[in-house]
């Protein structure tokens, strides 16, 4: 069985006018099909308003579907007794770091997640100190959150997560708000549990160049998912992917471009070595 | 300019006082407070001063970062002072006009201020050589017995130091704000009180707005990493009262004595 699977998901919430009276519904997913194996490294990309994030947060409870249903290692979402085993299974990050530090230590914080689920001190230390050290933080373990830069703090967010032992972690536009340096050690990070640790990865962003390392990416726009496949696949159909208001890595699109003018190069180009390989042939 | 503001400002160093259990601390520094009202003497005086001055002493902290609390409540000091000053009735020292300063009011402004800035100093201490975690941490556990009365101690707990641990980040959002509406032209700086307090509002609303997103976020946050309330919940660290703790505690306890045997005989 997959590890996630959704199944036929509609999540609908209600619209207000300004009186507070019910104006009607409207349909933040829609009929969306979702199977998601262990080890995978997933991306969902979209443009703003196309529901990835609602959707991730039907993976770890948060929301609960309107219709259809949510699947987790065979939980269903929706059932009350296995909420903290799936909360306990699929870690989230989310966009803002700042808003997602509790404690006052960067140690302190890795410590919240296990300190909830009522590990004991000596495990705990060791589960901190093994996620810190995941994430390349073990030497700020002692600094307060403030003084870390931003891509500093989503590392300590993810040792946090790291630290509950989950089987997959939902990033939610964790590099959104991250300067490029910042963006690099993320992702980097991502990879390295992905490759090493082989958990499970659900990248949510719209940074296509980060969605190159994926196993697979799912495209959503209002509400459905519009394209999935292997990266190669999807950032081939350049065309398809413009008409879903999203870009093409700039390599990508390079290639697209002299393709179209006449070069004899394959579609579906991702990195820039294959781009020189390519053209040198050529 | 607002990143001058430290509360609860926590000064790292390796010392006695910053391994010892919080509750001590916390249950030390009640007790020191008090123990500054229970005498009237000079000699009082001397005891409390050697007390707070070993404590410095043994602190590691920078004596500056300890009066650095004082600044806040100068002007409350000078009012204090001069209000005892006027305000006793006793022998007269000077008298002109309708204002008498008397030898006892002179006396009660002195051991006023100095009251006073003990009592700052020595909360200072305290909030020096505790980390805010440590301290919420000390007294959720101390407080515990109340939960009986149905307070919710863990929850006011864990308020306390989410709000320490946001003191930073809104500052930071204020400080981005004030800019945000100067570089709009907004004047915050002329003006009379209530042209200049009416200006805070642009800051105020904005200031709120965030917080509270920022609240949404967090319970998002806490919520997927199993937070479910104190019930349950373990410590990475959690307090055992070691052999230093019980050492402090006799240490207090004979500083007690010491103060109460001065304010009787004295």
């Amino acid at each position: 069985m997959n590890l996630i699977s959704a199944r036929k998901l509609i999540f609908e919430y209600v619209r207000r006018d300004k009186n507070g009276d019910v104006d009607g519904f409207s349909r933040a997913i829609d009929e969306v099909d979702l199977e998601i194996s262990r080890g995978d490294f997933v991306a969902i990309l979209g443009p703003n308003g196309s529901g990835k994030s609602t959707l991730a947060k039907h993976l770890n409870s948060l929301l609960f579907p309107t219709e259809g249903t949510v699947f987790v290692d065979g939980w269903d979402t929706t059932d009350a007794e296995k909420i903290w085993d799936i909360r306990k299974s699929v870690g989230m990050v989310f966009q803002n770091p700042e808003n997602q530090m509790i404690g006052t230590i960067v140690e302190e914080d890795v410590a919240f997640g296990p300190e909830n689920m009522g590990i004991e001190p000596e495990n705990i230390k060791e589960r901190v100190k093994e996620s810190l050290t995941m994430v390349e933080m073990y030497d700020h373990r002692k600094t307060s959150p403030s003084k870390l830069s931003g891509g500093q703090k989503q590392r300590v967010a993810i040792a946090g997560v790291l630290a509950m032992h989950p089987k997959c972690i939902v990033l939610d536009e964790p590099t959104a708000m991250l300067d490029p340096v910042g963006r690099e050690e993320v992702i980097r990070a991502i990879r390295g549990l992905n490759d090493v640790e082989n958990i499970t990865i659900i990248l949510i962003t719209h940074n296509m160049e980060e969605a190159v390392f994926a196993d697979k990416i799912y495209v959503m726009n209002e509400g459905h998912i519009v394209m999935s496949g292997t990266p190669k696949e999807v950032f081939s159909r350049v065309d398809e992917l413009r008409e879903n208001r999203l870009n093409v890595p700039e390599v990508t699109l390079l290639a697209h471009e002299l393709a179209k003018a006449g070069l004899n190069i394959p579609p579906g180009i991702l990195t820039r070595k294959e781009l020189c390989n390519c053209l040198c042939r050529s | 300019m607002i990143r001058e503001i430290t509360l609860g400002q926590y000064y790292p160093a390796d010392s006695v006082l910053h391994r010892l259990d919080p509750r001590v601390k916390l249950f030390g520094t009640l007790l020191y407070v008090i123990s500054l009202f229970l005498f009237q003497s000079f000699t009082g005086y001397i005891v409390a001063t050697v007390f707070l001055a070993s404590l410095i002493a043994i602190s590691h902290v920078p004596v500056k970062f300890m009066f650095r609390g004082l600044k806040a409540i100068f002007i409350l000091l000078i009012f204090t002072a001069v209000l005892n000053m006027f305000l006793t009735p006793g022998r007269e020292l000077v008298s002109f006009w309708k204002i008498t300063i008397t030898i006892e009011g002179l006396r009660f402004a002195a051991f006023m201020i100095l009251r006073l800035t003990y009592l700052i100093t020595g909360s200072s201490i305290m909030t020096l050589t505790t980390t805010p975690s440590n301290l919420t941490d000390g007294l959720e556990k101390s407080m515990r017995w109340m939960n009986i009365l149905k307070v919710p101690v863990h929850e006011i707990a864990m308020m306390m130091s989410i709000a320490l641990t946001f003191i930073p980040v809104l500052l930071e959002e204020t400080d981005r704000i004030i800019k945000a509406q100067q570089a709009r032209g907004a004047d915050f700086e002329s003006g009379n009180l209530i042209h200049r307090i009416r200006a805070l509002v642009p800051i105020l609303v904005p200031l709120f707005v965030s917080a509270f997103r920022r609240a949404n976020d967090l319970a998002l946050a806490m919520e997927s990493r199993c937070y479910r309330g104190g019930e349950g919940r373990t410590k990475m660290r959690p307090l055992r009262y070691e052999r230093r703790d019980i050492i402090a505690y006799l240490v207090l306890a004979l500083y007690i004595a010491c103060i109460i045997t001065v304010g009787i005989l004295f």
